[in-house]
């Protein structure tokens, strides 16, 4: 009988007061931490209507930063990723000593405060660094200039891609890569249509990944740009100056904008994820 | 001599190319990671013994690492405890919005660090949504050392439920199962059975959000009010003392902060090695 059922407490789980306790506190955690600060970022944005809302876009300081925060990502992304597949394809199909202290070397960036991060490159590209004088000698800009931005970046996203791939080539081993070279293909080949299928996705995760904290940079990127608006301004740079100025409206909706891209990505990872799991090697997600 | 053992350095192989990608790749790490912050080391020795030693223990130095290390702390331990509890629900229990909430978490990952800190600022100031409510209970969160610790618990959130999810969901049912049948009450098998084997994974993301909160910038720096020897990270000296132009005192502040990583790291890597020895798998 049901209200007989009910009384029962099952050895092996929690009464239902107390998962109901658990689920609520869990759920009111998220609410406040996570839920509220994303949608107070639309609130805020659309506080002055629409309108208010394009002003903010349309304004060719944030029409600059937005295309700065593309360019950046466009030229970081692809050269984490192409470094990723280098790295895990010399990793994950050989094997060689000290292996494991080279990984550790290439998850150092994520260990490192951002700022740091900034700091180290204005110590050597700065006017004042190593490098500052011969730089300026002949007149190549770095530090508060886009390629300072670039390699800020480039240090913060160093992980991604390869930390993706490194597990899952190495759980994948090498005999299919060993099958098609003994059937002729060039190393190349082998790469191009046995390896890269294999890790497709979880290839796209790490760009995913990648390319959400390009775009996303704050504390690296603070350090080296100089601010400079129009010029050197980044999307979260702009916010920033926004913010400082009580141009909140503006401040907030330019942060929609990349609120939105943060929800793009995790659409797609949890897509990703759900869909090829399996592909997506485990232990992902700590960064 | 067989050619396994054979072997001194590489292992020899068949599949082609490992000269030019571990090359591009060791070439590519130099010049990006590793020549820049040897840079860093070799301009804080430079700075010779006494002056390093007199800016590394300068009182405002010290008082924005105190800052720094004592809000991470806490907003880790509290990452742990509602970590746990978030691992918990998503893996043993269903209700509705389950997989939304579980999509969600890496938030913080995936969101700017500086729309994180404008939007946890508005939030919990004493005008906005959340700060509105407790400061009739005398509650600041905002501007004081305590909106440190809400933004780092936000970006440190996702660390402890996704290393314990993974090994939660892999816990043997049956070992609850024979608990309960020996007697076991259920807070007893929790206490008992479960959590152990749990405890290397818990510590692994208390250490990742510690760490990741320490050096922590863009999401602390709008809440925090940044009064110097209250609410100052070590994080933000550094670019103050930067706008300065005060390149020694930023270099022996960012030294530490590097020393810092680096224990935190090893740390981690001991965590993994226990738990490799006493459970049989990192996690």
């Amino acid at each position: 009988m049901p209200s007989e059922r009910r009384r029962v407490e099952l050895p092996t789980s929690e009464s239902a007061a107390v998962r109901m306790l658990l689920i609520a506190i869990a759920v009111l955690f998220f609410g406040l931490f996570l839920v509220l600060p994303l949608v107070l970022v639309f609130a805020e944005a659309l506080r002055g209507g629409a309108a208010g809302f394009v002003k903010a876009i349309v304004d060719p300081e944030a029409q600059a930063a937005i295309h700065l925060t593309l360019l950046i990502a466009a030229i970081s992304v692809p050269a984490n990723m192409i470094f990723g597949i280098a790295a895990a394809w010399a990793i994950a199909k050989h094997d060689f000593k000290g292996k494991s202290f080279v990984i550790t070397l290439i998850d150092l960036p994520f260990s490192v405060s951002p700022v740091v991060a900034g700091l180290v490159y204005v110590l050597l590209f700065g006017a004042q660094g190593y490098f500052g004088s011969w730089l300026s000698a002949h007149g190549i800009e770095i530090i508060f200039a886009v390629p300072g931005i670039v390699l800020a970046t480039i240090f913060v996203t160093f992980p991604f891609v390869a930390r993706e791939l490194i597990p899952l080539m190495q759980e994948q081993g090498t005999g299919d890569e060993e099958a098609a070279l003994s059937l002729g293909a060039s190393g190349f080949k082998t790469f191009w249509y046995v390896t890269l299928p294999n890790v497709k996705w979880a290839l796209l995760y790490g760009v995913l990944l990648c390319n959400a904290r390009a775009m996303g940079e704050f504390g690296a990127v603070a350090v080296v740009s100089g601010k400079i608006r129009g010029l050197t301004n980044t999307m979260p740079l702009h916010v920033e100056i926004l913010y400082n100025e009580y141009a909140f409206t503006a401040a907030f909706a330019v942060a929609s904008l990349l609120a939105l891209l943060a929800l793009f990505t995790l659409a797609v990872k949890a897509l990703l994820e759900w869909r090829y799991g399996d592909q997506i090697a485990a232990g992902s997600g700590r960064h | 001599m067989t050619v396994a053992d054979s072997w001194t350095w590489k292992r020899p192989s068949v599949i082609p190319g490992f000269g030019i990608t571990f090359g591009f790749s060791m070439a590519y790490l130099s010049l990006i990671v590793l020549i820049p912050l040897g840079a860093l080391i070799v301009r804080s020795a430079s700075l010779g013994w006494d002056e390093y030693w007199r800016l590394a223990l300068d009182p405002r130095t010290l008082a924005a690492l105190r800052t720094s290390f004592g809000a991470s702390l806490i907003a880790a331990a509290i990452n742990a405890v509602f970590g746990l509890i978030l691992a918990w629900v998503l893996v043993r229990y269903r209700f509705a919005g389950k997989s939304v909430i579980d999509a969600m978490i890496d938030l913080p990952f995936a969101l700017p660090t500086a729309v994180a800190g404008i939007a946890l600022s508005a939030l919990y100031a004493p005008t906005g949504w959340f700060g509105a409510l407790v400061e009739p209970l005398g509650i600041t969160i905002a501007y004081t050392p305590a909106g440190i610790v809400v933004a780092l618990v936000f970006v440190g959130l996702p660390f402890v439920v996704r290393t314990v999810q993974p090994v939660l969901a892999d816990l043997d049912r049956e070992l609850e199962e024979a608990a309960a049948t020996l007697g076991a009450r259920r807070l007893q098998t929790i206490f008992r059975v479960i959590l152990p084997p749990l405890v290397p994974a818990i510590l692994t993301g208390f250490a990742l959000a510690l760490a990741r909160a320490i050096g922590e910038y863009g999401s602390v720096i709008f809440i925090a009010g940044n009064l110097p020897y209250v609410s100052e990270i070590a994080p933000l000296l550094i670019v103050i003392r930067l706008e300065e132009f005060n390149y020694a005192a930023a270099t022996a502040v960012a030294s530490m902060m590097l020393a810092i990583s680096f224990t935190m790291l090893l740390l981690i890597n001991l965590i993994q090695a226990w738990s490799r020895r006493r459970f049989g798998h990192a996690v």
